[in-house]
């Protein structure tokens, strides 16, 4: 009979244990597989507590299987699991995706009443009148003037921002924080962004140049590849 | 065949059937023939500044409601012979009249007509898209204020949105220009710029057009007024002249010219 590849490979790195899984043989021959080289080490109770990352090559498991996967893993040693790490997503989360990652180009003008809603980030070559609002689950970015609402990172998206050239908005929206014009009469700002500061833990508005040091990766593509 | 042009605004008391009037008035004084619909069922009022309303036995809800022949209803102007009003209904209300209605009115009056200016109620409800349904293009009336601007945007949305072939063109009613001229009220091309239309005319302030509603006589009869002369510019834009803007600087006397020169 031919050698086969082992099933379960634990190796260990400077970081904590990563543990490669077969991707060609079945679901069950892994988890049997697996208990079996976990029961091989005897847990230490001493021990400090190992992070694991799992590396599932080719292969793509349910919610169910993946906490299954945990479960087994967690349960006797010491073990945390860190990442599963798979090289395949379904099409349907793929399409999400392209579809949160795209950048739509819309050329219109946001009057009072208006909404304009898009999914990822949204380049607006128009104005947004007082009255009119436009939502982004990614980044806006205006051409034009910002008179109404923007939201941007409606899903949740905390890195998203807002910029434009010219704003004077009734509001700036980012995931949940909501940041409103002072009631005194302002003057609005020339090519500058919305932009969530942590320190502040508000929405603050400043110079489009502080965009290359906070936001290096501006593309919703990378964004979304990075942070999963 | 007729063109159909609707006078709307949004917001209430802006002027659009003072607008309606006397854009009527002016493109009857240059001779073409000119029918007046009023779309504000049950708060008709372009009867009362046309000093039509005497006249009144039918109205568009009987047209609509087959009382009566479309003819039957309108009322010829006492001033132009090619000059004619369709009015309201002053007890039913909007819910009475429907948009295909409307349009068939509207289709019928083209082969007649070679203008068609109907009154737009304040709103967005149902008056407004019956108003709307049979309009070729459109007309949006604003006060240089913040309240009236907003309105106007909200139905230029509204209007793009139609299949009209036109975008709609803007007049800019109210104008007080002491005011403007001291940052009191919005300034024309911070509007024109906000609304991103183009402007068909401004028209002044004026108390001698509250004087000539009053008396039923539109302004734009007598050529003496400033707010006479903008709308019969504006109903020469509409014919398709090249007409610039009346300066907003009041008239200065000969004396005050003199003073000014002595610089006293």
């Amino acid at each position: 009979m031919q050698e086969t590849k082992p099933t379960i490979t634990i190796k260990g790195t400077r970081d904590g244990l990563i543990i490669f899984i077969d991707e060609n043989s079945s679901f069950e021959e892994i988890i049997k597989d697996l208990i079996k080289k976990l029961d091989a080490s005897s847990p230490n109770k001493e021990e400090p507590v190992v992070s694991v990352k799992v590396k599932l090559g080719n292969r793509y498991l349910s919610e169910e299987q993946r906490s299954q996967l945990k479960e087994i893993i967690e349960e006797k040693n010491r073990f945390q699991i860190e990442a599963m790490e798979s090289d395949v997503i379904p099409i349907s989360d793929a399409k999400t995706w392209l579809d949160q990652s795209q950048l739509k180009v819309v050329n219109q003008i946001v009057r009072s009443g208006q909404v304009l809603e898009t999914k990822g980030d949204l380049l607006l070559i128009g104005d947004v009148n007082p009255g009119g609002r436009v939502r982004a689950s990614g980044n806006i970015y205006i051409m034009g003037n910002l008179l109404g609402i923007a939201h941007a990172g409606t899903e949740g998206d905390y890195e998203a921002f807002i910029a434009a050239s010219y704003m004077k908005p009734a509001q700036l929206r980012i995931a949940e924080y909501i940041s409103r014009a002072p009631d005194y009469e302002a003057d609005g700002v020339y090519m500058e962004c919305g932009i969530i500061d942590p320190v502040q833990n508000k929405i603050v508005i400043d110079s489009i140049k502080i965009l290359s040091k906070q936001r290096k990766v501006i593309s919703a593509f990378e964004r979304r590849m990075n942070n999963g | 065949m007729g063109e159909a042009i609707v006078i709307t605004s949004g917001k209430g008391g802006v002027g659009k059937t003072t607008t309606s009037a006397n854009i009527g008035t002016s493109l009857a004084l240059m001779d073409k023939k000119v029918c007046l619909i009023d779309t504000d069922i049950g708060l008709r009022n372009l009867d009362v500044i046309m000093g039509l309303e005497n006249r009144i036995i039918y109205d568009i809800v009987d047209v609509i409601h087959g009382r009566c022949k479309l003819q039957q209803a309108l009322i010829k102007d006492k001033r132009f012979d090619y000059l004619s009003l369709l009015p309201a209904a002053q007890t039913s209300d909007k819910s009475s009249v429907t948009t295909d209605g409307m349009k068939e009115i509207v289709t019928e009056l083209k082969q007649e007509y070679d203008y068609i200016v109907i009154d737009c109620p304040a709103g967005i409800e149902q008056g407004f898209q019956n108003a709307i349904a049979g309009a070729d293009r459109a007309i949006v009336v604003t006060t240089p204020e913040n309240s009236s601007v907003r309105d106007a945007d909200r139905i230029i949305g509204l209007l793009e949105k139609t299949d009209m072939d036109e975008p709609p063109r803007l007049v800019i009613n109210r104008i007080r220009n002491h005011m403007m001229k001291n940052g009191d009220m919005l300034d024309v091309d911070d509007i024109v710029q906000l609304l991103a239309i183009d402007l068909i005319g401004i028209v002044a302030d004026d108390e001698e057009m509250i004087k000539a509603s009053n008396k039923g006589e539109p302004i734009a009869l007598n050529p003496n007024f400033k707010a006479s002369i903008s709308y019969r510019n504006i109903a020469r834009r509409i014919l398709g002249e090249t007409v610039p803007l009346q300066s907003l600087e009041d008239e200065k006397g000969f004396m005050q010219k003199v003073k000014e020169f002595f610089k006293i």
